[in-house]
């Protein structure tokens, strides 16, 4: 570790945080109906979508409803993108002529960017055409992440509101978090993605003779303005199979600075809009305090392990100076590969700018652990925020009955009802990465997946589940995903971690919203201090990454130990 | 059975042996059902047993291992449903004495109820009587159930209810009307309507509530029982598909380490405590002389944000009790004070003699012996008292009706006289005049004296975040002076009982919960509104009906203890829910080293705490999960400390204690449990 590489690290996410505020509180307005500097500008375009839908821009919706509009939109999201994919050889923009993708690569595909996942079992460039690229996945990428802050949104008033079975309007959010957030970000942040370099074409690829006088196929299209909405929002779907790590996708430092910018950006903007909308901002630093030291810790213990390097690696002869080196591109660093992964995986995004299954198995351990705490750090754009008020939830219910009180969280009581429905989103990430990992690594299609023997493979499967079903969509690499078997369960997976966690959440939000909110005392457990950031940090590691020590220690933490004693496999 | 009533102990055998009893009948699978944490365990403990007969009959496997894996796993359910046990157990010998009082009662029921001189009357027994049946008790019977007395004076023995022997004084009409079924009548006789089914009255309830027979879980006991369960099915999930990894990983895991796993990592501390936590506190309660009709209502005093206390006996001592004499200007101190004296030694009221007390005590004046003079006692009419002594009328009284007397105007009085009444007045006080002949000599102070202490327990419950309002029928300005000097948030001046539902409805309008005690039938309507109503015993059937906790001693204090048992409450079951899942990280590193240490003898880099052998951590952390639960129970019974801090201190010392505690003792447990294990070779 270098103090260079902190200094880059600090000034990336110092540039985070000052987007934090003015970000938050933009958004707080949109959401809010409130007029922004943009207005002018989208307000007709807002109703003008409004009026064509036959929308009444006043008419709000209870939780039911409200969850019904998102699971509607998903559904139909899933069969419109599975329809190009299945019809991509038919439709124009496919200057390579590829073929329609195959039913379960479709189905897993369709899934995936719906549920703002971008897993990929596929390689990018040699898969898509840009019909499917711009049409098929962009699309979802914005509409995916609109969906998730919509929900956040929706929570958020929850805790506002009192006595009221409202709790906003999911086509509403939708669409202003379309419109006002997300496109003018990703028009202004793909320009400069295009001006660093990273093609924006709809050629599709060029054709070059090597100095080795071999001909090599060049893959291009539009990727700056791919790559845009893929940070914003948190969705990390490569156009190529290598993601970020590609010079086009990320050609250089400041490419790097600005994607892991632009994905910190907005989640993390949008808890301090909760504060604002919850009208209490103190809540919002003391969940983004949480959020940060866990991602500072992820990104030093990555740092550290990854340029402490590999002693197998030493002993058989190689430079030791720059650490483990395996599947980094030289231009980012050690620093900024540690920053990229740490962020990737707190984040829901899953992008990689580094190949995570070359990383060392405590540097590996790091990204599967933080995607199996539920990436709530800060999370992916709106899942963070709402995965995080769970926690909170939790939180205050096993420490606030201390202070000799039942528990309440901003005001709203939290009882049976809220727990039953916390509970039921707690369990779907164990029972969907536990349970699929442990049929996978018994049985054959499972076992076929992984490159690798001994630990690293069993790492390899628990990545890709933790993966799915976290939403992240970030692979290990070394596992070959692309079979009927791996398709199908981790769509599944993706599907459960999405959806069967948004519906008890917005359950909680339709009980929160009715309750009267409870004015705070000097009795009433504080949470907006010290204290409950370290309570809130010791109940994400317990409630949430306990149950996953026995799976990392028999993946990463064996490898790491086998390592030590110099065994291979 | 008073307040002060020594708390039985822990290890009493007359308690523990009934309780391991108790703790054997209670393994009955659909009793323990009710406790989902607990359930999983003994269904494991059944599991591993079978697999250790199993093992024993085809004599493969290891069944010495097995064999105290299984015989603790069943120690760690019978420990819980000990803790159960022995919560109940205390309050068992209380019901058993209530029982004893209430069995073979006869009602004498009156067969021309109407006719109020008839006194025919029919014996039968206490069970068949119905509501709305009149019926006479006589002195020396005992009253046969729950009613109101409709005519007659009596004095009752409430000693098998409150434990005060003291007979107290039951009437018709009033706020004294009210008997209670098992009660003893001392003197004179009472006709009484009986207002409450056989099976159902108050000493029922309260034998319910003791024995625990009725209990059912509180809305949080239900929320965290739903916690625990989700805790339980995560773990469940863990240790399931850990056989799945384990055999990737070359290795072919036991059931019995995994039920060893399982039930270790399951919160089995808070799990076994839960309801003892829940038993023991409403046994507190009952210590304190407080029965409430349901556990919801003492959680809910935890969460009391704001508390009605009535001003009179409460706050003050419910007399004005004279504080100062203020002389007119020519008079002297000693003067004024001789005159008051005088005037006052025929005042039989507890003004009068407070009079008197302060003119001794301040004053050094002693009593003119008796016989001197013409006393003229003090009544309601003239609301005057004095004596006519060496021809001089000495008097003293309101102060109209000294002005009256000695044929003033107010306007006429002495400047200084007026400027006294004022003083007196705008502080709250009552002015009282003096005079001798038709000199106006001075004025009495007469002041509602704020009980010692109160100030202090009002500033505490502030530091709790719980805001105390006084209601009193008292005008706004003496209200203000009272309030001020007692130091409540608020006051509600001129009350009347509507006004009182009203505040309550208003302020839980805004989230609040609000906790009241009330004695008369006109409180009733505001003691069915509160979250949390206490009604005095000495009350009206209407208040005990209305609330949903009596007071036995009728002490409208008692309101702050109430709710400081209810956060004792809550506070125990955090503080063992913290410590229980605390507790985890110590047992992971006891049993995932040892499950794979022969597979990859690298992973002991893991067995941080040096355990001796696989088997030995293993069983280690199994008996430091069971005796943790015994080790725990007194903490449980007793409730952990609390004191009125505020939220934030409270937190933090919790945290440090149970969190931090929590994470440490383990460690230090299962590393002293591996050494006796190893020591005696138990593997």
């Amino acid at each position: 570790m270098t103090w260079q590489g902190w200094l880059q690290i600090g000034l990336v996410l110092a540039l985070v945080a000052s987007a934090i505020k003015p970000l938050g509180l933009y958004m707080a307005h949109v959401f809010e109906g409130e007029r922004t500097f943009l207005s002018p500008v989208l307000q007709p375009v807002e109703r003008g979508f409004y009026r064509l839908a036959g929308l009444d821009s006043r008419a709000e919706q209870t939780w039911l409803g409200y969850a019904m509009g998102v699971l509607l939109f998903s559904f139909l999201g899933v069969l419109l993108l599975y329809a190009i994919l299945r019809l991509q050889g038919f439709l124009p923009f496919n200057p390579q002529g590829f073929e329609a993708v195959a039913p379960d690569l479709a189905f897993n595909t369709a899934v995936s960017f719906v549920t703002n996942t971008n897993w990929q079992s596929y390689g990018g460039e040699t898969t898509m055409s840009h019909m499917s690229q711009m049409l098929g996945l962009t699309v979802q990428n914005f509409v995916s992440a609109a969906s998730g802050i919509a929900i956040a949104v929706a929570v958020s008033r929850a805790f506002a509101r009192s006595g009221v079975d409202r709790i906003g309007n999911f086509w509403i959010d939708l669409t202003r978090a379309t419109l006002y957030v997300l496109m003018p970000m990703a028009i202004v942040v793909a320009l400069v993605f295009a001006a660093l370099g990273l093609p924006q074409t709809l050629e599709g690829s060029v054709t070059a003779m090597t100095l080795e006088g071999v001909s090599q196929t060049i893959a291009m299209g539009p990727m700056a303005s791919q790559e845009a909405i893929k940070q914003l929002g948190t969705n990390g779907g490569g156009f190529m199979n290598v993601n970020a790590s590609h010079p086009f996708e990320n050609p250089n430092a400041f490419s790097n600075y600005l994607a892991i910018f632009s994905m910190l950006s907005i989640s993390s903007a949008l808890v301090y809009a909760f504060g604002q909308i919850v009208g209490s901002r103190r809540q919002a630093w003391a969940l983004l305090a949480a959020m940060a030291i866990l991602l500072v810790a992820g990104i030093g213990a990555i740092y550290w392990a990854e340029t402490a390097g590999n002693p197998i690696h030493l002993a058989a002869g190689v430079d030791a100076s720059l650490g483990n080196m395996e599947g980094k591109e030289i231009r980012f660093g050690q620093a900024m590969t540690a920053l990229y992964a740490a962020a990737t995986t707190g984040l829901s995004n899953g992008g990689v700018n580094a190949m995570h299954s070359s990383l060392t198995p405590l540097g590996g351990l790091v990204p599967l652990f933080f995607i199996q705490l539920g990436e709530v750090l800060p999370g992916g754009v709106g899942s963070g925020l709402y995965g995080m008020v769970v926690f909170a939830i939790l939180t205050v219910f096993v420490a606030g009955l201390m202070v000799g009180r039942t528990p309440e969280f901003l005001g709203k009581k939290i009882e049976a009802r809220e727990m039953k429905l916390a509970m039921l989103a707690i369990l779907i990430l164990p029972l969907a990465i536990l349970g699929f990992s442990a049929v996978a690594a018994v049985i054959p299609v499972g076992l076929a997946g992984p490159a690798n023997a001994g630990p690293h493979g069993l790492t390899e499967i628990l990545y890709a589940y933790s993966s799915a079903a976290g939403n992240n969509g970030s692979a290990f690499a070394g596992l070959s995903a692309n079979s009927p078997w791996y398709n199908t369960t981790l769509a599944l997976a993706m599907l459960a971690g999405r959806f069967a966690y948004i519906v008890p959440v917005l359950a909680i939000a339709g009980s929160l919203a009715k309750k009267t909110r409870v004015p705070a005392s000097s009795g009433t457990f504080p949470t907006d201090g010290v204290l409950f950031v370290g309570l809130l940090i010791g109940i994400i590691l317990i409630l949430g990454g306990l149950q996953f020590f026995p799976a990392l220690a028999l993946g990463p933490i064996l490898e790491h130990v086998l390592m030590l004693a110099g065994q291979t496999f | 059975m008073s307040s002060t009533a020594i708390t039985p102990s822990v290890v009493d055998p007359a308690i523990l042996l009934p309780a391991l009893r108790d703790a054997l009948v209670k393994l009955d699978p659909r009793q323990l059902v009710r406790n989902p944490v607990i359930f999983v365990t003994e269904v494991v403990a059944l599991l591993v047993t079978v697999l250790w007969a199993q093992e024993l009959l085809t004599g493969i496997g290891a069944p010495a291992f097995s064999g105290q894996i299984a015989a603790w796993l069943w120690f760690t359910v019978v420990f819980a449903n000990f803790a159960e046990a022995v919560a109940e157990g205390r309050g068992k010998a209380q019901a058993e004495s209530l029982k004893r009082g209430k069995a073979d009662l006869f009602a004498k029921r009156l067969l021309h109820p109407n006719d109020e001189a008839d006194t025919a009357s029919e014996v039968i027994p206490a069970i068949s009587l119905k509501v709305g049946d009149i019926v006479l008790v006589e002195a020396g019977d005992i009253i046969p159930g729950d009613g109101d007395v409709i005519a007659g004076v009596a004095s009752v023995n409430e000693s098998a209810v409150t434990g005060e022997s003291a007979p107290v004084i039951r009437e018709s009409g009033g706020d004294r009307s009210a008997v209670t079924g098992g009660t003893q009548i001392i003197s004179d006789w009472l006709r009484i309507r009986i207002t409450t089914r056989p099976g159902e009255s108050f000493v029922d309830r309260m034998i319910g509530l003791i024995e625990g027979a009725k209990r059912q879980k509180t809305p949080n006991e239900i929320a965290l029982s739903i916690l625990l369960s989700g805790l339980t099915l995560v773990f469940l999930i863990a240790v399931v598909t850990l056989y799945g990894l384990a055999l990737y990983s070359g290795t072919d895991l036991s059931v019995a380490v995994l039920a060893a796993l399982l039930v270790t990592l399951i919160p089995t501390t808070i799990g076994g405590l839960l309801s003892a936590i829940g038993i023991a506190g409403m046994d507190r309660l009952v210590r304190f002389n407080v029965v409430a009709t349901s556990g919801r209502a003492v959680e809910a005093a935890g969460d009391v944000d704001t508390l009605l206390l009535d001003k009179t006996g409460t706050i003050t001592f419910g007399n004005r009790m004279a504080s100062e004499f203020m002389a007119v200007e020519g008079v002297g101190e000693t003067e004024l004070a001789r005159a008051v004296l005088l005037a006052s030694l025929a005042d039989e009221t507890a003004e009068g003699r407070s009079i008197v007390a302060l003119a001794k005590s301040d004053y050094g004046l002693t009593e003119p012996p008796a016989g001197e003079g013409r006393p003229i006692a003090f009544s309601a009419q003239t609301r005057i008292s004095g004596i006519d002594i060496d021809g001089r009328p000495v008097r003293k009284g309101a102060v109209d009706a000294v002005l009256r007397f000695v044929g003033l105007d107010k306007s006429q009085a002495p400047a200084g006289f007026n400027a006294a009444v004022d003083a007196v007045a705008r502080t709250g006080g009552t002015p009282l005049a003096v005079a001798e002949g038709t000199r106006l000599l001075g004025v009495i102070h007469l002041k509602d004296v704020v009980k010692p202490g109160i100030k202090e327990r009002f500033a505490a419950l502030r530091a709790m975040g719980i805001r105390t309002v006084m209601v009193t029928g008292d005008n706004p300005v003496t209200a203000a002076a009272i309030a001020s000097e007692a130091g409540v948030d608020d006051f509600l001046a001129e009350a009347t009982p509507e006004q009182k539902l009203d505040y309550i409805r208003r302020e839980q309008q805004g989230g609040r919960l609000i906790a009241m005690c009330g004695d008369g039938t006109n409180d009733a309507p505001a003691l069915a509104q509160a979250d949390v109503g206490v009604a005095m015993q000495s009350g009206t059937q209407a208040a005990r009906e209305a609330g949903n906790m009596v007071d036995l001693d009728s002490s409208p204090t008692k309101l702050i203890e109430i709710v400081e048992i209810g956060k004792q409450i809550l506070m125990t079951r955090g503080s063992l829910t913290t410590f229980s899942i605390a507790n985890d990280v110590a047992k992971y590193f006891a049993i995932i080293p040892a499950l794979f240490v022969a597979t990859y003898p690298e992973l002991g880099a893991l067995n941080v705490m040096g355990l001796a052998s696989p088997q030995s951590a293993i069983l280690s952390a199994v008996i430091f999960n069971a005796l943790i639960i015994v080790v725990l129970i007194p903490l449980a019974l007793r409730g952990v400390a609390y004191r009125p801090v505020g939220a934030a201190a409270l937190l933090r010392r919790n945290l440090l204690v149970y969190g931090l505690g929590g994470l440490v003792a383990p460690f230090l447990g299962i590393k002293l449990i591996d050494l006796a294990v190893s020591a005696l070779n138990l593997i």
